[in-house]
């Protein structure tokens, strides 16, 4: 049971993890504005995080190793989400607009544009 | 390429020492890599952004080019870069520094003083004395801190500018215990693996200094008080010290712990533990101390305009 | 050898967001970048501490997941009070 879990689902875990990291990754660099960047980021990066640890869990045989990557997963699950939550709502509170929005203030503001960052 | 942006230039340098704690780790120097973690990510970007509150966000752009400078400039990069060669690659065994005292204490560290981790046995006893004057310049630098920016004597009673996050404010009151758990860790983990005083104060602080971004600094000023940091950072280096102090009068040299018990090995345990444990009170307050300093110079400088 | 080349797209990754923080445009660009590469390293050392073989790595990759979140609050602190002023002239 154990060595179907280290040789079958752990590999797969990291495969699917690294690959989520990569396709955030890829949004970050070619997502239009910074809200759509922090969408890419920050939902594929707690999954692939979480799996990559996870992974690492079934493969690792200590117990201390074991704790102490169970104590990252927590983190990593609290502190990620929390800091770009609180990331996109400065961003907003500091005034970058998101694309899509750019057209529906500027009619509100007389044709003037907003300023886009 | 040039930031005029000088908070892009913090951001980028706190990059850069993500990666040099990566470099460091591929080196396998885990204490090192350790430390530049805590303290070039964390708490120095937090003083420098600090920093950047009170004297402005953005350079002032100059035209004029000093070719002096920029020659001299060259010039000494040049000649450091040139002097590279002479360095022995990295990891040769005849390199001048694998062949004096470290191989003592490699061999030696273990059946000496008891602890596995060679480089926290360095710095706290066969360098004992070297690590209590680095103390000695961070409470002097801290000494300095607190004389240019206590002069006024004001205390901030900036309302947090973080308030509003109310998922930040519900988040980090699960984490701070956590994290001091954390550095109490580090703290006491030192001579096992890597870490030890000085980590353990920084990421003490970091803690504090969490806590007071988040809840102001008058409500951190209640977990410990300025008397209370300031007699904190003299406990700590009075404490490393009185310990050489002790050594000395129970018969042997300043900071030679294997006389403290009947043990020699004993003995050295029980030194480093104490000196760590100064180290990493007097870090921890004065680091404290120093952010909410420069957080009651900005609430003074908001008040006169 | 799997883990390996989960190592390797980290890197990748991290290369990338070090692009991303080149690039900007806004600051908070940078900071999501920043963060992305907090926990990026995170990852990378404790995937370099199952390889190597030494767990003692996987203390530092706690210190930074703590570290990082601390730096990304005090760098959102810094917005918060500055919005208000402009650049200086």
């Amino acid at each position: 049971m154990m060595t179907l879990i280290q040789q079958l689902i752990a590999p797969l875990m990291l495969i699917v993890g690294s690959f989520l990291c990569l396709t955030g990754a890829i949004g970050m660099l070619r997502f239009p504005d910074f809200f759509t960047r922090v969408h890419a980021t920050s939902v594929t990066e707690t999954l692939g995080a979480g799996l990559i640890l996870f992974g690492l869990i079934f493969l690792s045989d200590g117990l201390v190793e074991v704790i102490k990557l169970a104590l990252i997963l927590l983190f990593l699950l609290i502190t990620g989400p929390t800091a770009v939550h609180a990331l996109a709502k400065a961003a907003l509170a500091a005034g970058v607009v998101p694309d899509g929005e750019t057209k529906k203030i500027s009619s509100q503001t007389n044709g003037e544009p907003p300023l886009k960052r | 390429m040039r930031f005029r942006d000088l908070v892009a230039v913090v951001m980028l340098a706190g990059l850069y020492s993500l990666i040099a704690s990566g470099l460091f780790i591929v080196m396998d120097a885990a204490d090192v890599a350790f430390t530049e973690a805590a303290v070039g990510a964390g708490v120095s970007t937090l003083l420098m952004l600090k920093t950047l509150t009170l004297t402005g966000r953005y350079k002032t752009p100059k035209t004029s080019r000093h070719i002096i400078a920029f020659v001299s400039v060259a010039l000494t990069g040049g000649l450091l870069i040139y002097g590279t060669h002479d360095m022995a690659p990295f990891g040769s065994a005849d390199a001048p520094s694998q062949n004096h005292v470290s191989r003592d204490y490699l061999e030696n560290s273990i059946s000496e003083t008891g602890t596995p981790n060679v480089v926290t046995s360095i710095l706290a006893s066969y360098r004992g004395f070297d690590t209590l004057g680095e103390l000695f310049v961070i409470f002097t630098a801290g000494i300095g801190v607190l004389v240019l920016f206590d002069g006024t004597g004001a205390r901030s009673t900036l309302r947090p500018p973080l308030a509003d996050h109310l998922v930040l404010r519900v988040v980090t009151r699960i984490l701070i215990p956590l994290i001091l758990l954390f550095a109490l860790y580090v703290q006491f983990h030192g001579e096992y693996g890597p870490g030890g005083g000085f980590q353990a104060g920084v990421i003490f602080a970091a803690a504090l200094i969490l806590y007071s971004i988040l809840f102001g600094a008058a409500a951190a000023r209640r977990i410990l008080s300025d008397d209370e940091t300031r007699v904190l950072a003299a406990i700590g280096l009075l404490l490393f010290a009185s310990v050489g102090v002790m050594t000395v009068l129970m018969g042997g040299a300043f900071l030679d712990y294997s006389v403290l018990t009947e043990d020699p090995v004993a003995g050295q345990l029980l030194g480093i533990i104490l000196v760590e444990l100064g180290v990493g009170i007097t870090v921890a307050s004065m680091i404290f101390r120093t952010f909410l300093e420069f957080e009651d110079r900005q609430c003074a400088d908001e008040a006169q305009k | 050898m799997i883990a390996a080349g989960a190592l390797i797209a980290i890197l990748v990754v991290m290369i990338i967001a070090l692009v991303r923080a080149f690039l900007g445009p806004t600051l908070h660009d940078r900071i999501l970048s920043i963060n992305v590469l907090g926990t990026k390293t995170v990852l990378l050392i404790a995937l370099a501490a199952y390889l190597s073989g030494t767990p003692g790595y996987l203390d530092i990759a706690l210190v930074y997941a703590l570290i990082n979140f601390v730096s990304i609050i005090g760098a959102l602190q810094f917005f918060e009070q500055n919005t208000s002023r402009g650049p200086a002239q």
